[in-house]
């Protein structure tokens, strides 16, 4: 059998399933409108929304890897140019631009121009400490660490704040080593 | 055709919200956790029905509005339409879809769900745990076509159904989904029970 051919982004985005992204942005806002009475807190709707997104990196991470044939990244250069090319345009329908590496190569800038969640969005001033997408940055956290990445996302710019585009900052703490050979017993 | 997302990033974000808060802000009590995915879908069916109806003429009486419902709006979410429509012309409608989407990746418990809450869910042994968080997933559409009706001037209680096609091995959804408008909902869960 022929080796698998990573495919671009856009080619995976054509072959998975599709909604209308109004559903998504409409149901995403729903929540986080939801959460922030539930909650009271903006920090810990803050908190919560980093959750959902862990727990859904650690999932999507599997849909990834399946559909999108890429193979082991040798860097982490390379794993952000995936998320940035692949990944975002994969599930979102759009791409993300890699920037701003620091010397040794272990943080960089994902920048988002166009962000499906946040159309029809605007933050009233009580919610001022909000990160509304901070659902991404628990999915890329989540989604890393099962590929043995261990990092930090952080929030650098976002247009709902009054930026001029959605900056995440990803920081590379450590490469767990994989643990051979897997014990099946627990 | 406008811009569009992965289905799986709804999945996700569906999935997550009914965890967090069957599992986490209101474990002890699901009647609380429904009423709050109930108004989340609410809030998601009152705002797409708007959009949807824009460029509409007012519908002239409920059942046009309620066709609406099963053949644009449905199809707009779900790329199909209901199945099957019913109504007994006094108010109550029901509408059947054979495969929704929601539920087809799911392993399904038959539990009844109602938006009224008139049942009291909370008396959850840990064995029926599993059917409950299966069943609270149901508040989510239930309240989506609650907030779309009422935005179409509908104001009315829905409430889900489902049950296994039996003995059959891939998984089959069949959601039936109860409009009721006005008071008669005891007289549906009367015919919801001559069913089973």
């Amino acid at each position: 059998m022929a080796p698998l051919v990573p495919r671009s982004g856009d080619a995976v985005f054509a072959s998975v399933e599709r909604v209308n992204a109004e559903l998504f942005t409409l149901t995403y806002g729903a929540m986080v409108r939801q959460l922030l009475t539930d909650l009271e807190e903006v920090e810990e709707v803050n908190k919560q929304l980093d959750q959902m997104g862990y727990n859904i990196g650690i999932r999507l991470i599997d849909e990834f890897l399946a559909k999108s044939n890429v193979s082991r990244c040798v860097d982490f250069k390379e794993s952000a140019d995936v998320i940035a090319k692949v990944g975002f345009k994969m599930f979102l329908g759009v791409t993300a631009t890699v920037t701003n590496w620091d010397a040794d190569g272990t943080s960089c800038s994902l920048v988002l121009e166009d962000n499906p969640l946040v159309d029809f969005v605007e933050l009233p001033d009580t919610c001022q400490g909000l990160y509304y997408c901070n659902v991404l940055s628990g999915v890329i956290r989540g989604a890393l660490e099962m590929v043995s990445m261990k990092t930090e996302v952080t929030w650098v710019r976002d247009m709902l704040r009054g930026d001029d585009a959605y900056e995440l900052r990803v920081k590379l703490l450590k490469q767990i080593p994989e643990e051979y050979p897997y014990k099946d017993d627990e | 055709m406008g811009k569009e997302v992965a289905e799986s990033c709804v999945e996700s974000v569906m999935m997550e919200m009914v965890s967090a808060y069957c599992n986490r802000f209101y474990a002890a009590k699901p009647e609380l956790a429904a009423r709050r995915i109930e108004a989340i879908g609410y809030q998601v069916g009152h705002q797409l029905s708007e959009r949807y109806t824009m460029e509409r003429p007012r519908f002239s009486d409920h059942l046009e509005a309620i066709k609406f419902i099963c053949k644009d709006f449905w199809s707009e979410l779900f790329k199909k339409q209901i199945d099957n429509l019913k109504t007994n012309h006094r108010g109550t409608f029901v509408l059947q879809d054979n495969r929704f989407r929601w539920l087809t990746r799911m392993s399904i418990d038959p539990v009844p769900v109602d938006t009224d809450s008139s049942q009291d869910p909370s008396g959850a042994t840990p064995e029926n745990k599993a059917e409950q968080a299966t069943s609270m997933h149901l508040y989510f559409p239930c309240g989506i076509i609650r907030g779309a009706l009422s935005n179409l001037g509908i104001p009315c209680a829905v409430s889900a159904d489902m049950s296994n096609l039996p003995a059959c091995e891939l998984i089959v959804s069949k959601l039936t989904i109860l409009f009721v408008s006005g008071k008669n909902l005891v007289d549906i869960f009367f015919t919801l029970r001559e069913q089973d």
